[in-house]
C-alpha cells in the first residue's frame, strides 16, 4: 500500500501545479502512514526530477521510452496504471489539468477505482476516504466517498498550495510494455503562446466583459495582466462575439478557475459567470453599474467607468512596483 | 459513418443550486432540465458530419423515463434515433459502463460526449468509455475534422493547443469551438415525436463512488467599496490586507 503521483512535464519542466499535486499526495501518504512515489513520462533532466523530492516524493519512476516522448493518452494511462500495480499503490494522484482529465478516468477503469476529480481538499481521515470536489460548475461541492479499494484523485490547481517537505528522492528508470493499440493518437503539432500565463492554473487573473465595448479595447486589460503577471480571461458574451478566444471564457459553460485574485472588469456577474469564478480567493469588481450582481460576491469593488479606472489602476500598480 | 453521442440531462444553467434532506440530495423542485450544453456541441458536430446521407447519429442517455423530454430535444436537434439505458445514473463509472456495453457490438465509428456535464463536472465518461472499449479517447477537443479513416483533432492544453491525428474508432469529449450548437426547427420538433427512442436495461457493475453530502460555497463578507479615483488604495489593500499581489 502506497501513494503514486503522476507528474506531468511540459517541455521537460514541471509546473507549480505539479509540485502542488506532489505536496497533496505527500499529505495523503502521511495520513495513510505510507510513502510517496512519483512517475514522470517523457524527457526530464535528473536535476528537475530531483526537485520532486523537495515536496515529499521519496522515489521517482522515470519513463523515457522513445514512443512516449509526447503525450499519448491511452499509453500514458497504461504505464501509470501498471506502475501503480507494480508499486502496490492503491491511491493515484494527478493534477486536474487538460491531460490529467484525459488520463484519470482511464486509470480509474484499469484499476477498478473510484475517481474524485476536481478535488479541493485532502480526503477525510475517518476511514471513509471522502473527498470534497467541485460540482455544479462551482455552485456547490460534492463530498464524494471513494468506496473502492483503489482510488484515483485529480486535484484542482490552486486548491491545496505547494508545501515543502524535503526528502532525498531516489530516481529509477521504469519501463512498461506498451501495446501497439495504445498508440492510436499521434501528435502533429503543439502550439504554446510563450508570452502568456496559462489561465487554468493562473494565480492571478484579469477578466473583462461586454463593458469593454469591443475587442480593440483589450490593450489596457493585457497591460494590466502583464504588470501583475496574470492570465487574461473573459465572459461568455465576449467569446461568443469572437472578441476573445473561447479558451479565455470562464463561467459555467466555459472553464472554472480558482485563482488567488480575480479582477472582473465590465462584467455584470450573471449566475453562470459567477459559477466559474466563485472559488477565487479574492474577487475585485470594477463596474460602472452599482447594481451589478457581481458586487454581491466581491471582496473589493470600484463603481466607475472601466475606461477611466483601469488606466488609473495601471498607474497605481506601476507606482507600487516602483 | 455511424456516430454515437452521449447526452446528459442537467439543470438549466440559470438554476440556483440548493439541496434537501440534510444536504444529501439535490433539490430538483422547480428545476428545468436541458441537454447538457457541451453535449449539444457534440451532437451538432455529429449532425454536421453525417448531413446529406453520409451517416447516422444515435444519442444515448443513462437515466429514468423523466429524461425522455431531454432526449426528444436531442432528436429534434437532428439525431436519427435514441437509446435510454433505464437506470439511475449513479456515477460516471456506472454511466460509462452502460454506454460501453451498448456500443460494444454496434460498430460505431465515432463516440462523442460533451467535455463535462455541468452538474457533476466529471469529464470522465468519454475517457472511461474509451477504456472500457479499449479504443483511443481524446478529452476536451476544440476542433474535429474527419477525412476518410483519419480524424484531425485540436485539443486544448494549458496555454495553447495540441494538434493530433487518430485513425479508426475513437471517443472524444467536445468543448466550445467544435461546432455551433444547433437550434431545433419546427420540422425537427415535429419529427422528433416519431423518431425511435429505445429503452434498454442496465448491466450491473460494482459501486466505486458515493456522494454523501453537498456543500455550498461559504458566503463572502460585504464588499469593500473604493472610490474610482483611489486606485492606489485598492493596490495597497490587495498588497497588505488580501496579500495577493
Amino acid at each position: 500500500m502506497s501513494v503514486l503521483v503522476y507528474v506531468e512535464q511540459a517541455e521537460g519542466k514541471f509546473k507549480k501545479s505539479v509540485f502542488e499535486a506532489v505536496s497533496y499526495a505527500k499529505a495523503i501518504a502521511d495520513q495513510q502512514s505510507t510513502h510517496l512515489t512519483a512517475i514522470s513520462i517523457g524527457d526530464v533532466a535528473e536535476t528537475e526530477l530531483k526537485e520532486l523530492g523537495k515536496y515529499g516524493a521519496s522515489n521517482v519512476l522515470n519513463v523515457s521510452t522513445e514512443q512516449l516522448k509526447t503525450f499519448v493518452n491511452q499509453a500514458y494511462a497504461s504505464v501509470i496504471a501498471s506502475a501503480a500495480e507494480k508499486e502496490g499503490a492503491d491511491i493515484v494522484v494527478l493534477s486536474n489539468s487538460f491531460s490529467g482529465k484525459g488520463l484519470a478516468p482511464r486509470i480509474a477503469v484499469k484499476l477498478k477505482a473510484g475517481l474524485a476529480d476536481g478535488a479541493v481538499e485532502l480526503p477525510s481521515n475517518d476511514g471513509k476516504f471522502s473527498v470534497k470536489k467541485t460540482a455544479f460548475s462551482g455552485k456547490a461541492f460534492a463530498i464524494t466517498e471513494l468506496t473502492s479499494a483503489n482510488k484515483v484523485i485529480a486535484l484542482n490547481p490552486n486548491a491545496f498550495g505547494v508545501k515543502e517537505n524535503a526528502t532525498d528522492a531516489t530516481i529509477e528508470n521504469f519501463t512498461a510494455d506498451i501495446k501497439q493499440s495504445d498508440l492510436g493518437t499521434v501528435i502533429k503539432d503543439i502550439v504554446r503562446a510563450a508570452d502568456k500565463v496559462s489561465l487554468p492554473d493562473a494565480e492571478l487573473v484579469v477578466s473583462a466583459g461586454r463593458g469593454l465595448k469591443g475587442p480593440e479595447n483589450w490593450g489596457m486589460i493585457e497591460e494590466l495582466a502583464g504588470l501583475l503577471g496574470a492570465a487574461t480571461a473573459c465572459s461568455k458574451p465576449v467569446s461568443d462575439a469572437d472578441w476573445r478566444p473561447h479558451s479565455e471564457h470562464v463561467g459555467q459553460t466555459g472553464i472554472s478557475i480558482s485563482p488567488n485574485l480575480y479582477i472582473a472588469i465590465g462584467i455584470s456577474g450573471a449566475i453562470q459567470h459567477l459559477a466559474g469564478v466563485s472559488s477565487s480567493k479574492v474577487i475585485v469588481v470594477i463596474n460602472k453599474d452599482p447594481e451589478a450582481p457581481f458586487f454581491k460576491v466581491a471582496d473589493y469593488g470600484i463603481v466607475g467607468d472601466a475606461f477611466e479606472v483601469v488606466p488609473k489602476l495601471i498607474e497605481a500598480l506601476k507606482a507600487h512596483k516602483g | 459513418m455511424k456516430i454515437l453521442v452521449c447526452i446528459s440531462n442537467v439543470p438549466d444553467t440559470t438554476t440556483k443550486i440548493t439541496f434537501t434532506n440534510d444536504n444529501t440530495e439535490f433539490n430538483t423542485s422547480g428545476v428545468q432540465y436541458i441537454v447538457n450544453p457541451y453535449d449539444e456541441i457534440a451532437l451538432s458536430r455529429a449532425i454536421e458530419l453525417t448531413e446529406g446521407g453520409k451517416g447516422t447519429v444515435t444519442v444515448i442517455n443513462v437515466g429514468e423515463a423523466a429524461n425522455d423530454p431531454t432526449i426528444r430535444k436531442a432528436l429534434a436537434i437532428g439525431a436519427d434515433d435514441a437509446v435510454r439505458v433505464n437506470a439511475v445514473p449513479r456515477d460516471a463509472y456506472f454511466v460509462a459502463k452502460q454506454i460501453a456495453e451498448y456500443a460494444k457490438d454496434k460498430d460505431f465509428d465515432l463516440i462523442l460526449t460533451g467535455r463535462e456535464s455541468i452538474d457533476y463536472n466529471g469529464n470522465q465518461v468519454a475517457a472511461m468509455v474509451g477504456e472500457f472499449l479499449d479504443i483511443p479517447s481524446v478529452s476536451i477537443i476544440k476542433k474535429l475534422e474527419i477525412d476518410g479513416d483519419v480524424a484531425t483533432i485540436e485539443r486544448e492544453i494549458e496555454g495553447g493547443k495540441e494538434v493530433l491525428t487518430v485513425s479508426g474508432k475513437f471517443v472524444a469529449s467536445c468543448a466550445e469551438g467544435v461546432a455551433e450548437p444547433k437550434i431545433p426547427n419546427m420540422r425537427g420538433i415535429m419529427s422528433a415525436r416519431t423518431k425511435p427512442l429505445n429503452v434498454v436495461e442496465a448491466v450491473s457493475i460494482e459501486e466505486v463512488t458515493k456522494v454523501t453530502k453537498y456543500e455550498t460555497p461559504a458566503p463572502r463578507g460585504t464588499v469593500k467599496l473604493i472610490a474610482a479615483d483611489q486606485t492606489e488604495q485598492l493596490v495597497s489593500l490587495l498588497h497588505s490586507e488580501a496579500k495577493v499581489i
